[in-house]
């Protein structure tokens, strides 16, 4: 019906509508979506449901879900801008948030549950193992992110300043994946995916960068070309 | 023959006691062969509630006389679990030890072999003996097993990764085995070999790791008493997904060392090449001694977890074996040689 009714040419609000409709269920939806894996494992872990070592488990998932999180945020820009889904781009702090939210939960759960705060080890493993060391620096540059996530920040910094600063996330998707990849013994295979979606989704900057700087310099030249 | 601090027999019972489970243990002299488990063999879990009273009536009449006909043989003494100082070391269960391991010829995860093991056929199978020995011969498995009593052995087991069990495994002392066989002079080190079928072990159809998987013993570890061949765990025999139907226990070392579903056995000259040692040598050495003070490249080797454990405890020199195995390595550094 709305097909034909575009064909024609006149417009009824029906979709306008819809879409309102759907913009207002994206927050709720995202807060799910960041709550609900958090959730998952305090419901499996209060059944017992961990598996044979459940330290492992819950340190595997928390870390894991970092990393998904640290990929839906860096998936905003290019989706937005490529599908035209403009809406999306008010979703990126939640997700941002949620990244350090589970990267906490992942440092807290290998610092307390399981070198039950022995610092003295803990420093030992951080210094003389490469994929800790790498873990640990991933949360360190992801905080100063959160920290100044917020509207008050943005202002304070600057917006370029608060740009520059916001690009360590890039450096976080680098060391982040190291990290997975450095922890697995032998079967890297996982790693390796989750690797070429950061590796894409990089890519696209450097492709979007290039062609800026490009476009930019073929104005200047044209500009150049008609003053002479 | 090995100081064992209590009694295995008193200390398997007080395990199972402290799981309020009743377990029943097969005689020791029956071939593997004739082992109709399902049949006879009653899951612990079934008896979890039963009154305790009964389980540990259960656990004496029926465990104590064959261990204690174990016990008064010297030498063929149930492996304890020795040498710790009265540690608290339960039985992991046996969903846990059936469960969460390790076998990557049916994938990396650790719930990979439970869940994939189903497709490794275990009958028939043979088992060739190799290399310089004075009777090389390829055996049916009834014939491989049939000169030599199975035997409990709770012995730790320790991987690699930092994570630990408590594990009741049936079995014999290579050391029989060996002596059947008759190694030549030239014999210095023992080789296992998995089998090595893409068909029936999916893992293989990547190549992960280099297969067949092969571990290697010197002799002299070969032939130490702790060190069996295993054919069940639990009283029954193996699971598909922990190395049916023989596989190799070296309690003192990581448990990569144990070869799993063996097909070859080959007893050589020159040190062997161990699939994980040729896949990352820096990480894992040909001896894989359990050493707290030798780290692995990537993680400390100085505490673990027991799997049912929320809290890390101190690994053991030798995963607690160290008066049993230390003379082995007596001038040796343990760092180079790791």
């Amino acid at each position: 019906m709305r097909g034909r009714a575009r064909e024609s040419g006149t417009r009824d609000h029906g979709p306008a509508v819809a879409g309102r409709t759907a913009a207002r269920l994206v927050g709720p939806l995202v807060l799910l979506l960041t709550v609900a894996p958090a959730l998952w494992l305090v419901l499996r872990t209060a059944q017992g449901d961990l598996g044979a070592d459940p330290v492992e488990e819950l340190e595997h998932q928390t870390g894991i879900w970092a990393l998904r999180f640290l990929a839906l945020t860096l998936l905003v820009t290019p989706l937005s801008r490529l599908a035209g889904w403009s809406w999306l781009v008010k979703r990126r702090r939640a997700l941002g948030v949620a990244t350090f939210a589970y990267a906490t939960l992942h440092l807290l759960t290998y610092v307390v549950i399981d070198h039950g705060l022995l610092l003295a080890a803990i420093a030992d493993d951080i210094v003389e193992h490469p994929w800790v060391t790498l873990g640990m620096a991933t949360w360190l540059m992801l905080l100063p992110l959160a920290l100044t996530s917020t509207k008050g920040w943005i202002r304070r910094l600057g917006g370029r300043r608060w740009n520059r600063l916001h690009q360590l996330v890039y450096v976080c998707a680098v060391t982040g994946v190291l990290h997975y990849t450095l922890a697995v013994k032998k079967d890297v295979r996982l790693p390796l995916i989750y690797g070429a979606i950061f590796a894409l989704l990089l890519a696209y900057r450097v492709v979007v960068r290039v062609g800026l700087r490009r476009a930019r310099a073929e104005r200047a030249a044209a500009r150049d070309a008609a003053a002479a | 023959m090995f100081p064992y601090s209590r009694p295995a027999a008193e200390r398997l019972s007080a395990s199972l006691h402290r799981h309020g489970a009743m377990h029943i243990l097969r005689a020791p002299d029956i071939r593997s062969s004739e082992i109709t488990p399902e049949a006879l063999y009653l899951d612990r879990r079934r008896f979890l509630g039963v009154a305790t009273a009964a389980g540990v009536a259960a656990v004496a009449g029926i465990v104590g006389p064959p261990l204690l006909r174990r016990g008064a043989d010297p030498g063929r003494d149930v492996g304890g679990l020795g040498g710790d100082g009265g540690r608290d070391d339960e039985l992991t269960s046996y969903e846990d030890v059936t469960g969460y391991n390790n076998f990557y010829e049916f994938g990396t995860g650790k719930d990979d072999p439970k869940e994939n093991a189903h497709t490794l056929r275990t009958r028939p199978w043979s088992v060739r003996v190799e290399g310089e020995v004075a009777k090389p011969a390829t055996y049916a498995l009834e014939d491989f097993l049939e000169p030599h009593r199975q035997e409990e052995r709770v012995y730790r087991m320790r991987c690699v990764e930092g994570w630990s069990m408590v594990i009741p495994w049936l079995g014999f002392p290579l050391a029989d085995l060996l002596k059947r066989v008759q190694p030549t002079s030239k014999a210095r080190y023992v080789e296992f070999t998995t089998l090595l079928d893409p068909k029936q072990m999916p893992g293989q159809r990547r190549n992960v790791l280099p297969w067949p998987y092969v571990e290697a013993l010197r002799l002299d570890e070969a032939m130490h008493p702790l060190t069996i061949l295993a054919t069940g765990l639990y009283g029954k025999p193996l699971p598909n997904q922990n190395g049916a139907p023989l596989r190799l226990v070296v309690p003192w070392k990581y448990g990569f060392k144990g070869g799993k579903s063996i097909v070859k056995i080959r007893l050589t000259e020159r040190q062997p090449a161990t699939t994980w040692n040729v896949a990352a040598p820096n990480e894992y050495g040909f001896y894989a001694n359990v050493n707290p003070e030798v780290d692995n490249p990537r993680w400390s080797q100085a505490t673990e977890r027991r799997i049912g454990e929320w809290r890390r405890r101190k690994t053991l020199m030798f995963n607690g074996y160290a008066d049993q195995v230390a003379s082995l390595y007596r001038g040796m550094d343990l760092r180079k040689h790791f």
